[in-house]
């Protein structure tokens, strides 16, 4: 079936099976490798994506339920090769390390700072439950999100 | 950072195939028959046996027993016996249910308890236990048990294997060359030669960004890679070969579950007079690495305390469960543990504040361990002891019932790098050249695997040459443009290889200074001082060059009624020697502790017929953002004379701490004791229940 | 994977003609239980009916005395209504405890329904609730609703379109107990109500299940009898999560300290 929506801000149309996932249809299709696996079940959040603002796990989304959907991916965060602020961040504190993590983690702070522009150490905390890392402890991670807060 | 970094499975190999790995469903028995349904056409895929296997069957390691496929048996769940590729999934699926394998079970080893195989057994003497015992005022004995623990790397196995054809521009023949997720680009290179029987030149290994390791990916990839080899070098074709969550939780190596059991002497003052320790560690149906943990184990069991009186038996035993490998703290975690909890009981024994016998026992310079060795230098038990104490956050107010709070504390060493005279045979080796004027570049196999080796590494030779950091770039890792500078790992990166670079480095300082021109190339190889002494047999003498240093302190909250434990707060203070980049140091340090109180309080494995039914990320459980406790660490800079400005090895000291410090933090918040981790809430409402019953009601 | 089609319905009344046309086809609504199961090769459906972007399956609004929530409206929107954070506070706390930000996101209470799992989060709280599942064709009673491990009274073809939520006023007290505090499926869940007496509890059968020795207690007004009777009520079970003995202790625990905090919150 045909597939349009917005993806980093450009129109996309895909033809795929609607019921493949969103996951597989960016890295193979579109080759933005940037969204990875690391459980295919929602327990991770290294596959997080923004569709219409919301952070969501893309090894959960049927293709065929992103029409007409914006969509963005780590590789629409930095805009004309400058880092967003939030990337910006995540460098200066050391809030990467292995780096797989990092750009789930990245979209879920985007989807946080957006709905809550002044969260609390707590807020952060919930806002990036969903997503895994094994190598910062996270302590990193919330300062540089609170790094971010405007 | 941007999504432009490649792991391996970012990478787009145009015409690669699929591989898959068919893994053994029983414990232990013997192939009868492997059949392939004639209603497949076999055509379209790619089989490989043992039988294929050009070079030797076997991965290489310290032992050659474990097979890179099984031939006539299998000794554990999820051993690989026969490998599949196809050019897609949907095919790979299909020929995976056409194939049968037929065994003949039989009776599967699945405990610790009912090994009766050993693979190695290390005795540590100091003094004589058995004379100093008798004399003791009070002895204490207790008998702790550690669980597995997944490295859970966020980035699962994987490698792509592209074979030589011979034909192509600047190809070297027959061999292959192999890019995967990994921490030591020549344990793979050396397994790979021995397994596909080719010669140096014509197996070349290629780290790919790397999502995570924790010793999980040392030994592993090498399987890994073997398997992709031999299905590309038979499709004549690129293989890719990775794992999903499912497959690595279930067929890959944990950290090495044990039972240690401690007698501890002491005068009523508390004078520590006699420790006698047995240490029993579950190696699983291979060796891999065992021997080392167990060594490491061993050595650090008596925990960072003087005793005259030592007697540290070890053995690390064979079960039919699959094999346990390399993890972040490589076997003191679990020494440790037992060690520091030991304090603590002997403290209640005496009736004592358990920092009272920490600040008695803890060695100083001049003072011995166990093994002999005489501590010269960068000593740092009361530094980081003081430094946490001082930094801790008061304690708060008891909470509201059913929740209690609590605090522990810890104190542990890590020795750095390898054990004995393992570096020296090691010899690890690495180069910095002056490419042109003012272009430096460092060529080591040492790997990035998140721990900030890339940085540091760079920041050493810049400030050595006097040049600004962007002057100064690595190599990839890759064997065929890199030496050999020995594994990524045993918290010997900074320290050892930084150590080789920072001398390196000076050379070229002092020759450019001397006015030569480039390209220049010094190359610098590890000589073990001649001060340090080791003897592998009785294992006596200086265990390790240095060691690291660190103080924990744990603030739980316990639900009485549920027995779920929060972490709160965590306080270490760590002795490095000399943080190199403060930022990743710490950034090792809070990783690494939140890793050790996963490993405290919910990560648990639960085995059925010696098959892990943990086997996805809903299922094995690690902390996240609202389980991790506020992480405050200290830095404590006590140089060590030969580390690289000072700096020692400090990836996994940070992983012995914890655990004994929530334990003790558990029993200040309840006065029940859980001599084991993880610490879930069952085994914490049953020891509540416990104690309960034994008190009367009454609690602390 | 296998070959799987994705229809993509206008209304409700397309999807259900479109189920009755392609009985083998699986609703897919946030996709957190069926696109984890379709990856697995649990589940092997010819078709995945897509209800994710109907507007009639969405929103939360009063009608009749009652609370409604549309079947595919996310967690997230529950947890941001106003409406039942005033009226059924209970299942934003129930609502909060599901997976994180990214599955909350996603997941709906048509979902948790049409799953059944024993270990759904809401469930509970529904049947403290004494909710009604509103599909298609008819309104079913919650409590009759699950009528085995994973099964429901759903008829072949019959889609949820809302859930019904009386608005008596009732006080429910929610509790998940789970391994970490993010990211969990429960160890035990539950949702109590005094008056009425309702006790509601996941996890610890193959169905969520209401316990009727211990509301029987409660509703004389014997707290304590109630606490002493759920043992009857429920059938845990061992498995990778936890334990027979633990669920079963636990139970009790949560259950006597809900009560407790009922009492101390009434007065």
């Amino acid at each position: 079936m045909t597939v349009r929506f917005t993806l980093n801000g450009s129109p996309v149309t895909v033809e795929v099976l609607g019921s493949r996932r969103l996951l597989d249809v960016l890295r193979e299709d579109l080759r933005l490798t940037g969204t990875k696996e690391g459980c295919g079940e929602g327990e991770c959040g290294a596959c997080s994506v923004l569709i219409d603002g919301q952070v969501v796990n893309s090894c959960l989304v049927a293709v065929g339920q992103v029409e007409r959907c914006e969509v963005v991916t780590v590789e629409g965060l930095a805009t004309g090769g400058e880092l967003s602020p939030l990337q910006r961040a995540f460098v200066e504190r050391g809030a990467a390390q292995c780096g797989i993590c990092t750009p789930g983690m990245l979209l879920a702070a985007h989807a946080l700072l957006r709905e809550n522009p002044r969260p609390s150490a707590d807020d952060v905390r919930v806002g990036l439950a969903g997503n895994l890392c094994r190598c910062t402890g996270y302590t990193k991670i919330i300062e540089a999100v609170l790094a971010c807060r405007t | 950072m941007t999504g432009r970094a490649r792991y391996t499975d970012d990478l787009i190999v145009p015409g690669a195939w699929y591989g898959r790995t068919i893994r053994s469903t029983i414990a232990r028995g013997a192939i009868r028959a492997i059949t392939f349904d004639p209603a497949f056409d076999w055509s379209r895929v790619v089989v490989v046996t043992a039988e294929d296997i050009p070079g030797e069957n076997v991965v290489q390691l310290i032992r050659d027993d474990q097979p890179a496929l099984a031939e006539r048996e299998v000794r554990h769940q999820e051993e690989p016996i026969l490998l599949l590729a196809a050019p897609d999934r949907a095919t790979l699926d299909e020929a995976a249910r056409a194939v049968h394998i037929d065994y003949a079970p039989a009776a599967a080893v699945l405990a610790l308890e009912s090994a009766t195989d050993t693979y190695t057994t290390i005795e540590i003497i100091k003094g004589d236990v058995d004379a100093a015992l008798p004399g003791a005022e009070a002895v204490v004995e207790r008998t702790f048990r550690v669980g597995l623990q997944e490295q859970l790397y966020i980035e699962p196995q994987g490698a792509i294997a592209f074979p030589h054809t011979g034909l192509g521009p600047g190809d070297r023949g027959p061999g292959v060359t192999v890019i995967g997720s990994l921490q030591c680009p020549y344990y793979v290179h050396r397994a790979l030669k021995r397994c596909l029987g080719l010669p140096d030149a014509q197996v070349v290994v290629i780290q790919a960004e790397t999502g995570g390791g924790f010793g999980g990916k040392e030994e592993y990839p090498s399987l890994v890679a073997i398997h992709a080899a031999l299905l590309a070098r038979k499709a004549g074709r690129p293989v890719r070969l990775i794992y999903d969550r499912h497959e690595d939780l279930t067929a890959t190596t944990k950290r090495h579950p044990g039972v240690i059991t401690h007698r501890t002497g002491v005068r009523r003052d508390g004078t520590l007079l006699a420790q006698d320790i047995e240490i029993v560690l579950d190696g699983g149906a291979y060796c891999t690495l065992t021997p080392v943990v167990l060594s490491r184990a061993a050595i650090h069991a008596a925990g960072p305390y003087g005793c005259p009186n030592v007697r540290i038996r070890a053995r690390a035993v064979a079960t039919n469960t699959p094999p346990n490998g390399a993890f972040r703290g490589f076997g003191a975690p679990q020494s440790l543990f037992a060690a520091e909890l030991m304090v603590e009981h002997v403290a209640e024994r005496l009736g004592v504040p358990s920092l009272d016998l920490r600040r008695k026992w803890m060695l100083g310079v001049g003072d011995t361990t166990a093994t002999g060795q005489k501590l010269t230098e960068s000593v740092s038990a009361d530094l980081v002891l003081a430094a946490a104490l001082k930094a801790a956050p008061p304690v708060r107010p008891s909470a509201l019932p059913p929740v209690r709070r609590g605090r522990g504390v810890s104190l542990v060493f890590h020795g750095s790098g390898f054990t004995g005279s393992g570096e020296k045979k090691l010899a690890g080796t690495i180069a910095v050249e002056c490419v042109r004027e003012g272009e430096f570049r460092i060529l080591t196999a040492s790997t990035e695997i998140g721990q900030g080796t890339n940085t540091i590494f760079c920041q050493i030779a810049a400030d050595t040459l006097g040049v600004a950091l962007e002057q100064v770039t690595l190599a990839p890792q890759d064997t065929s443009l890199v030496p050999d500078s020995g594994p990524t790992v045993a918290s010997r990166t900074a320290m050892i290889v930084g150590g080789l670079i920072h001398d390196a480095a000076r050379e070229l300082r002092d020759r450019l200074g001397a006015r030569q021109r480039p390209p220049l190339r010094v190359e610098k190889t590890y000589v073990q001082p001649d001060t340090i002494h080791w003897d592998d047999q009785i294992y006596r003498g200086d265990a390790y060059p240095v060691y690291a240093w660190a103080c924990t302190i744990a603030d739980v909250e316990v639900d009485t009624d549920t027995g779920e434990v929060r972490v709160t707060d965590l306080v270490t203070a760590v002795d490095c020697g000399r943080a190199i980049h403060p930022v990743m140091a710490e950034g090792q340090i809070e990783g690494g502790s939140l890793q050790a109180v996963g490993w405290a309080t919910i990560e648990e494995i639960k085995m059925r017929d010696g098959r892990y039914l943990n086997d996805r990320l809903a299922t094995y459980l690690i902390p996240t953002t609202l389980d991790a406790p506020r992480i405050r660490t200290i830095l404590i800079e006590n140089p060590y004379s030969r580390g690289p400005f000072g700096a020692k090895g400090i990836g996994e000291l940070p992983m012995d701490g914890p655990a004994p410090a929530v334990i003790a933090a558990i029993h200040d918040a309840t006065g029940a004791w859980i001599d084991e981790v993880p610490a879930t809430p069952e085994k914490v409402l049953e020891a509540l229940h416990g104690k309960r019953e034994t008190r009367n009601g009454m609690r602390k | 994977m296998p070959h799987v089609t994705y229809l993509r319905p206008r209304d409700v009344a397309d999807a259900v003609r479109l189920l009755a046309e392609h009985p083998d086809c699986r609703p897919l609504a946030g996709g957190t239980d069926v696109m984890v199961m379709l990856h697995a090769g649990a589940i092997r459906p010819g078709g995945l009916l897509d209800l994710w972007q109907l507007g009639e399956l969405k929103g939360i609004r009063r009608a009749d005395g009652t609370l409604e929530i549309g079947a595919a409206e996310p967690y997230s929107g529950i947890i941001a209504s106003a409406l039942v954070r005033e009226h059924l506070p209970a299942l934003v706390d129930a609502a909060r405890t599901i997976g994180a930000a990214q599955i909350q996101n996603r997941g709906t209470l048509g979902g948790n329904l049409a799953n059944a799992s024993p270990a759904g989060d809401t469930l509970p709280v529904l049947l403290a609730a004494d909710a009604v599942v509103v599909t298609d064709r008819r309104a079913i009673p919650v409590a009759e609703f699950f009528t085995g491990y994973r099964k429901t009274a759903l008829h072949a073809g019959e889609l949820i379109v809302a859930v019904r939520f009386p608005l008596d006023g009732r006080v429910i007290r929610f509790r998940k107990v789970g391994t970490r505090a993010a990211q969990a499926i429960s160890k035990v869940v539950l949702a109590v109500s005094r008056v009425p007496a309702r006790v509601a509890v996941g996890s610890v059968a193959e169905v969520p299940l209401r316990a009727p020795r211990a509301e029987a207690a409660l509703a004389a007004g014997d707290a304590a009898g109630a606490v002493a009777a759920i043992a009857a009520d429920i059938r845990p079970i061992d498995d990778v999560r936890s334990t027979a003995a633990y669920r079963r202790a636990v139970t009790e625990n949560v259950l006597r300290r809900l009560l407790d905090d009922a009492v101390r919150g009434a007065q």
